[in-house]
């Protein structure tokens, strides 16, 4: 039994909200809960088998040109070496997300510094390590562009738009902003490290990856070998954190397959940190100029976003700064620019909320700077901007809840009796921002297989994966409701290519795409158990494992002869171009300025979300928290610094990038707003693994400026940046 | 070399490379992988241990210094059915959300409030000579060796601050 269904037209019926188990949106602790803290859950290189060899990979040390030869007999003369493998199935970069096919392969050409060329496979991870260490590679240098500034840029058509007329709109503008803001490289760094453990046997591949989207990775996969998808099986059970530097298939997988097939033994090949900033996806720098153009009361009447990015030449990926900003805020004239410089740093590709993070950051920080001009409170100009429709499709919002988050959001900050800018506590500047939050709202093709056994539990499997984001938890929970069983009874299984394609985790459609193929499934076998049970399926009532219809109780278990499977499929359709979906939200943060170094700390900080049903109550204010503190990091420490000479990453590891610690992030509180959106999905659920980091930064960047009159338009925030600007005010006593 | 460990108490008896550290002789020569492997470099804490009370990070000490030492991982501290009060915090907090850091978070953590019991000042801590308060300030500054880039912070230091409270 499959159920399709393709999201056409809205589903207003909001069955979830009809069911009678109660689990749904519960703050329920995570099933795999107990696996973790107790260490006993299986990532990728924790799935040790017998007789294992150990992989290392080694990096190209020029930014461009020929690998001429390398000298693997000294190496291969090493205690315990066993082979040193290159060639042109290696890959250059890893595969940007639901590619499903093999990205650039080869070690023959090198395009940027880092780039993985070979791999040492030894007895011992020591040896193999020693042998890496010690392979000299031999090169033809080519001359490298590695500054985006100095690089060619390709300007495509269909990333251009323009109505209307902005020059005039600027020129005739009671009040304007135009300013260009830059923000640097990121990479995601996970905690856990790109690794994978490979198996061949019998002309068959079994390989343990850590993985976000299984379905494409596994066509990525069995491309870059050169085999059929059939003859691999991938398993992703756990993932340590992906943030989308997980989302295509990367160098170790593919290297540990083919040195698993030559070798005919089991091989674990692990990036090293430094191997993971130089050879997963970074986020691409961005120059963004915004010009905003406003009427006397700071209504926009003009807004203008021109972007430049950079990537690997022949790259499509480019980041796709300006994606919130033809919906965000009204304004008849607009212009759209898109520029992306061809450069030889390490492959540019999604990091958390790829556009947005970015780029709803530098309008809001541009926004406060329009506010301060047009001497209107932040939160009331952003109020009066929000628009009636998408001005620039000119479709209706499937829903819009940014004025309720901003007013949320507002009045549990106490924005209102904010303290007054500038005050001094001892060493300290006080001072508050805000800033809006917006994500776009994705649906994927995603499939699930539920079944119901006689013993009164449900099987859950697809093979949508949890890379921390809470899946485990709340497909049990939408299977649970549905079926009317407690959640102990229900097992998820995820993870593995052999389980149903579920959409897999990123862009923030996972949680809903793959909610929907099992609300589906389970609505299918409903209907099958109405029917044994003789009522309609909207009559009948499943609750603590009985079926209730007429005021007939019986147990499930009765109706069940035999275990009972059903499958749902969900399919994105014209919803997508009739209306415009988004997530919304706010952030409001109070920052301390040191006026002694110009150091700046987050005092508190709140986000209040509207991300459509929330499923699970804990594990979605996790995701909230992840994400404002990713834009705590963005607004004042992270940082990927590339030599200009050979664009190398120079802070290669997580002492000299600087994810936030604990002492950096104070508790943070998060509300999410009720919302049911019928556009989305049947059971209208949105994204919101992105959402708390569009424009978190800004909301910080914004409360510097407040608190010492600083603004910074090149992230991050560092005391380097606001110093210069302090002495005048740091004197003052508040 | 022929060396002996003591994990977990149980003696494992070893034949290691020298080069090998604590953290690559658990997962890769025990198969204990529950300790992790973040950075391999001491920067992240995700191979945090704790050796004769004392919490270390594993990766940053070879194994065959360890003869004779009390060493215990997270698989020593609990398991599922039988959690550790931290451990079962920990998932009533949400205090992960992928899971990687956690095992160095919370063997961390078990070691941390020893330390402040015992009376250790930190960075943060007011009188040096006085008791160390159990604020939420001390807590995020002694629990900043262990990174999480899901950023679970604030659920880390409720948990904590709920099982220091319950024994307090
Ligand atoms: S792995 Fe030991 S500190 Fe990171
Ligand atoms: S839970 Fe993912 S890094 Fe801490």
């Amino acid at each position: 039994m499959t159920a399709h269904h393709k999201m056409d037209e809205p589903d207003r019926r909001n069955r979830l909200d009809a069911m009678a188990q109660g689990i749904v949106g519960v703050g329920m602790d995570r099933p795999d809960g107990p696996e973790k803290v107790s260490g006993r859950a299986v990532y990728a290189h924790d799935g040790q088998v017998k007789d294992m060899l150990h992989g290392v990979m080694v990096r190209a040390t020029i930014a461009k040109g020929t690998l001429l030869g390398i000298d693997e007999e000294p190496v291969k003369a090493l205690p315990g070496v066993r082979a040193v493998l290159h060639g042109p199935r290696f890959l250059r970069n890893p595969a940007q997300g639901a590619a499903g096919e093999a990205p650039v392969q080869g070690s023959a050409e090198i395009a940027y510094f880092g780039q993985p060329v070979a791999l040492v496979v030894a007895d011992t991870f020591e040896q193999a390590r020693h042998g890496a260490q010690s392979l000299a590679l031999r090169y033809d240098e080519a001359e490298a562009t590695v500054a985006p500034g100095e690089a060619e840029a390709e300007t495509p058509e269909d990333k251009q738009s323009a109505t209307g007329d902005l020059d005039a709109a600027m020129r005739d503008a009671a009040f304007s902003v135009d300013r260009t803001y830059t923000t640097p490289p990121h990479n995601s760094a996970p905690m856990e490290p790109h690794a994978a453990i490979a198996e061949y046997r019998d002309g068959k591949f079994t390989v343990r990856a850590s993985c976000q989207m299984v379905k494409y990775n596994l066509d990525e996969l069995a491309d870059s070998l050169g085999v059929d998808a059939a003859d691999v099986h991938l398993l992703s059970p756990f993932v340590g954190g992906g943030f989308g530097s997980k989302l295509g298939i990367s160098a170790e997988a593919v290297a540990a397959a083919l040195a698993a097939r030559e070798l005919d033994r089991p091989v674990a090949v692990a990036l090293s940190r430094p191997q993971v900033f130089e050879a997963t996806m970074r986020r691409s720098e961005t120059r963004q100029r915004f010009r905003l153009a406003a009427d006397a009361d700071g209504r926009l009447t003009g807004v203008g976003h021109e972007v430049l990015v950079s990537n690997l030449p022949g790259e499509t990926f480019s980041e796709p700064a300006t994606q919130a900003t033809p919906f965000l805020y009204r304004g008849e004239n607009r212009v759209i620019g898109h520029r992306i410089a061809r450069v030889n740093r390490t492959c540019a590709g999604s990091v958390r909320a790829p556009g947005e993070a970015v780029g709803v950051t530098a309008l809001e920080i541009a926004m406060d700077e329009l506010a301060q001009a047009a001497g209107v409170d932040p939160v009331e100009l952003r109020r009066r901007n929000i628009p009636e429709e998408d001005p620039s499709r000119g479709v209706p919002f499937s829903s819009h809840m940014l004025e309720a988050a901003l007013d949320d959001g507002a009045e549990r900050f106490g924005w209102s009796d904010r303290p007054k800018g500038g005050t001094r506590n001892g060493e300290w500047l006080i001072g508050c921002g805000m800033a809006s939050s917006s994500r776009v709202n994705l649906l994927n093709d995603s499939a699930a297989r539920v079944t119901m056994n006689r013993d009164g539990t449900a099987l859950v499997e697809t093979d949508m994966t949890d890379i921390g984001t809470g899946t485990y938890a709340i497909l049990t929970q939408v299977a649970a409701e549905m079926l009317g069983l407690p959640p102990d009874r229900v097992e998820t299984r995820l993870g593995d290519s052999d389980l149903p394609k579920g959409a897999g985790s990123g862009g923030s459609q996972g949680a809903s795409s793959s909610a929907s193929s099992v609300f589906l499934a389970c609505e299918r076998l409903r209907c099958e158990i109405a029917e044994r049970a003789g009522c309609a399926e909207e009559a009948l009532t499943l609750k603590d494992g009985h079926a209730i219809s007429d005021n007939r109780q019986q147990p499930l278990a009765e109706l069940l002869q035999e275990p009972l499977s059903a499958e749902g499929v969900i399919h994105p359709g014209d919803a997508e171009s009739r209306v415009r979906q988004a997530s919304f939200g706010a952030f409001f943060v109070e920052v301390g300025v040191s006026a002694v170094t110009g150091e700046a700390r987050v005092r508190r900080m709140h986000g209040s979300f509207a991300a459509g049903r929330i499923l699970n109550a804990k594990t979605a204010r996790s995701q909230c928290l992840g994400g404002m503190t990713f834009g705590i990091g963005m607004a004042l420490t992270e940082e990927l610094m590339h030599d200009p000479r050979d664009g190398h990453i120079v802070n290669r590891d997580l002492a000299e990038y600087h994810v936030p610690v604990n002492a950096d992030v104070p508790q943070l509180t998060v509300n999410l707003l009720e919302e049911r959106d019928p556009w989305t999905n049947p059971v209208q659920a949105k994204g919101i693994g992105e959402l708390a980091i569009c424009g978190a930064g800004a909301s910080i960047v914004n409360a510097i400026h407040d608190a010492c009159g600083v603004r910074v338009r090149d992230l991050p925030a560092t005391l380097d940046k606001i110093l210069p600007g302090l002495p005048e005010r740091a004197g003052r006593e508040g | 070399m022929q060396i002996t460990l003591n994990i977990n108490r149980e003696e494992c008896p070893l034949d290691l490379d020298p080069r090998t550290t604590l953290l690559d002789a658990l997962r890769n020569h025990l198969g204990q992988c529950g300790t992790k492997k973040g950075c391999d470099h001491g920067q992240c804490g995700a191979c945090t241990v704790i050796v004769n009370g004392r919490r270390i990070n594993s990766c940053l000490t070879l194994a065959c210094m360890h003869e004779g030492d009390e060493i215990t991982t997270i698989e020593g501290l609990g398991a599922p059915g039988a959690l550790s009060a931290l451990q079962g915090a920990f998932v009533r907090y949400d205090g992960f959300q992928c899971g990687y850091c956690t095992s160095g978070q919370i063997c961390s953590a078990t070691a941390m409030l020893d330390e402040l019991r015992e009376g250790w000042p930190s960075h943060v801590t007011k009188d040096l000579t006085g008791e160390a308060a159990l604020s939420d300030a001390e807590i995020a500054e002694r629990m900043s060796g262990n990174l999480c880039r899901c950023s679970a912070y604030p659920n880390i230091v409720a948990a904590i601050r709920e099982v220091a409270e319950g024994e307090g």
